[in-house]
């Protein structure tokens, strides 16, 4: 009886993963072998190994890794300093409540503090600096972007400091540790997953944005996500699409198992 | 096992309640079968008020949706599930729809207002006696730039944009077909080429524009333009129209090599369940007064002959935006071109954006 009720209740979530997760899996991986014309072939893939698809993949994991280095450069010492505050939970939510903003939303606002008669650049001016192009460039590509993930970063980091036992931490210097030294071989290993975490949560999504590139960086910037929004909704190409989509959940396995050995390990 | 039998009920009622709540609301609102008009337009395309005032002369309850790209449109009516009794394609988008049997005929004596429109935009190629589709708006594609930022320049052509002192200078709109052709007119080619060495040598004619495109944008560049962010854009000739009327340092020319002359119409798609309350839509939208009304607020160029004596006649007689048949005659409409055709147009658009300065 209580095996019997245990698989009852797992049926809605079964469900939920066949019809939302493993149908659509293949469903992607079913058009991708298709043409525009509803042609079973090969050609898709073949395409996706030219010269232009090669190098908007490069080009999509350069700047995903930028994106995802100056997030991790910012976002440690912020969670760092997070854990040595009085009122943690006041100031963590502080720094989350910006990302219930809707994204769209942030990217206006952008638009309008860094255009060249606005706050930005009438900052530069005033300091000396001089009006700069601001938007449209690589720097507001990679500042929204990093501004954006830099809550999901911050998470995982504040959790595994703030689990980490501070008896640890004074034991290292107790041992005659200097700061820098503590911090290399008993702090950063032991928040380690937390830091993979958040590079994952930072890398894989930043590697398929797509509004950002038209709206912050006019399209100057072209990321594999950008190509299969025009690829199913302009082209109508839905087999381009597909196998673009296939490759992105390639690279994103692999991400998944270089970052999290352990789960993966756990798993198999 | 109870327990949860217990609680599936308890969803089960309260579902059902919050339906009837919502039937009840709507209901009281209005919106009950048969008495609402699901309209499907392009963004910021209509005068909200005269929804209200269709509402109040007919008792029809409107939904009004908008959209931003033919493509992503003709993609949801395409694929069902929804209930449109009015859409707004443009021309080839019309064709497109009709060749795939989306689109319902429109019966002409339930509307009587069809005969303020000019008949130069009546009967033409891409619907042949009108039979699926009703003129809403029409206009061109060319270049807006700023007069006092460009100084002693002018524009006439597109080739003009090549010049290296317009460096990071130019907002084009993101569109496949606009852009394209643009490459395409400046070599004299026509726009709906399908030669692939012509568009090839479009396509590498854009790369070398480059150093002076400072974006590639979509429904911003209205904003960016009004802010002075560039000194030139690419624009269809409503949104030109719009800036103009804010700003007198504005100047929109249709280029000397030729442009796209475009149409939006109304059409009623297949799965459009108010087909009375659609003709009725339309019927209005063609009132003369009220085309007037509409055309004042969106700022493109209106086919109704009638309504053109109620409007402002600086904007009428603005060749820029009522272009004689002189003019119109350089101007080309978009065909159809077949999916494969479009989908080559868009690799080398995505190729052209990838190109580095």
């Amino acid at each position: 009886m209580r095996n019997t009720s245990r698989n009852f209740y797992l049926i809605p979530y079964v469900l939920w993963i066949i019809l939302f997760v493993v149908t659509p899996l293949f469903l992607v991986l079913y058009y991708s072998f298709f043409d525009i014309e509803g042609h079973f072939t090969l050609d898709n893939y073949k395409k996706f190994f030219t010269t232009v698809y090669l190098g908007m993949t490069l080009s999509s994991f350069w700047y995903a890794f930028l994106i995802t280095l100056f997030t991790l450069i910012i976002a440690y010492p912020t969670a760092y300093l997070l854990t040595k505050t009085k009122h943690k939970q006041l100031w963590l939510l502080l720094i989350i409540l910006p990302s219930w903003i809707n994204l769209l939303l942030k990217a206006y606002a952008f638009l309008g503090i860094f255009g060249t008669y606005r706050a930005a650049n009438s900052f530069l001016k005033m300091i000396g600096i001089g009006s700069k192009q601001l938007l449209f460039t690589d720097f507001s590509f990679i500042f929204v972007s990093v501004y954006i993930f830099l809550p999901f970063m911050i998470l995982p980091i504040f959790n595994a400091l703030n689990e980490l036992n501070p008896s640890l931490v004074d034991a290292a210097h107790d041992l005659g540790g200097s700061s820098w030294t503590t911090f290399r071989r008993v702090i950063f290993p032991l928040t380690l997953d937390g830091v993979k975490s958040g590079c994952q949560v930072v890398f894989i999504p930043s590697l398929s944005l797509f509004m950002l590139t038209r709206l912050i960086a006019g399209n100057r910037v072209i990321t594999l996500g950008t190509a299969i929004e025009q690829h199913f909704l302009v082209t109508q190409d839905w087999g381009m699409g597909s196998t673009i989509a296939v490759f992105l959940i390639i690279a994103m396995v692999i991400i998944m198992i270089v970052t999290g050995k352990k789960v993966v390990s756990k798993v198999l | 096992m109870k327990q949860l039998s217990r609680a599936f009920a308890a969803v089960l009622l309260v579902s059902f309640l919050l339906l009837y709540v919502v039937f009840k609301l709507n209901s009281a609102q209005g919106y009950t079968n048969g008495n609402t008009l699901i309209i499907y337009n392009w963004g910021d395309y209509i005068d909200a008020k005269l929804i209200d005032r269709f509402e109040k002369e007919t008792g029809i309850k409107v939904i009004y949706e908008t959209f931003d790209s033919n493509e992503a449109m003709m993609t949801k009516i395409e694929q069902g599930g929804t209930a449109y009794d009015i859409a707004v394609p443009s021309e080839y988008a019309i064709q497109k729809m009709n060749e795939e049997n989306l689109l319902l005929p429109i019966d002409h004596s339930k509307i009587p207002n069809l005969k303020y429109i000019d008949p130069r935009f009546l009967d033409l190629p891409f619907d042949p006696g009108n039979k699926y589709s009703i003129p809403y708006f029409w206009g061109t594609v060319g270049i807006l730039y700023n007069k006092d930022i460009l100084g002693d320049k002018k524009i006439t052509k597109w080739n003009d944009l090549w010049d290296p002192d317009f460096k990071n200078e130019i907002l084009l709109i993101d569109g496949a077909r606009e852009v394209m052709g643009m490459g395409l007119n400046s070599l004299h080619y026509s726009l709906n080429d399908t030669n692939k060495s012509h568009l090839l040598e479009a396509k590498e004619k854009l790369d070398k524009l480059t150093p002076n495109i400072k974006a590639i944008v979509g429904d911003e560049i209205r904003m960016l333009m009004e802010n002075d962010e560039a000194a030139i854009g690419v624009v269809w000739s409503g949104t030109a129209a719009e800036l103009m009327w804010e700003k007198d340092n504005l100047e929109y020319v249709v280029p000397e090599e030729g442009s796209n002359l475009w149409f939006d119409n109304m059409v009623i798609p297949k799965t459009a369940k108010n087909i009375e309350a659609a003709h009725k839509f339309i019927n209005f939208m063609l009132d003369p007064k009220i085309a007037a009304q509409n055309t004042e607020y969106v700022g493109y160029s209106t086919p109704n002959k009638e309504a053109l004596k109620y409007m402002d006649k600086e904007i009428v007689n603005d060749k820029r935006f009522y272009p004689d048949e002189e003019m119109t005659a350089r101007l080309e409409v978009y065909e159809n071109l077949g999916k494969k055709m479009l989908a080559y147009y868009n690799e080398l658009f995505l190729q052209f954006k990838i190109h580095k300065k």
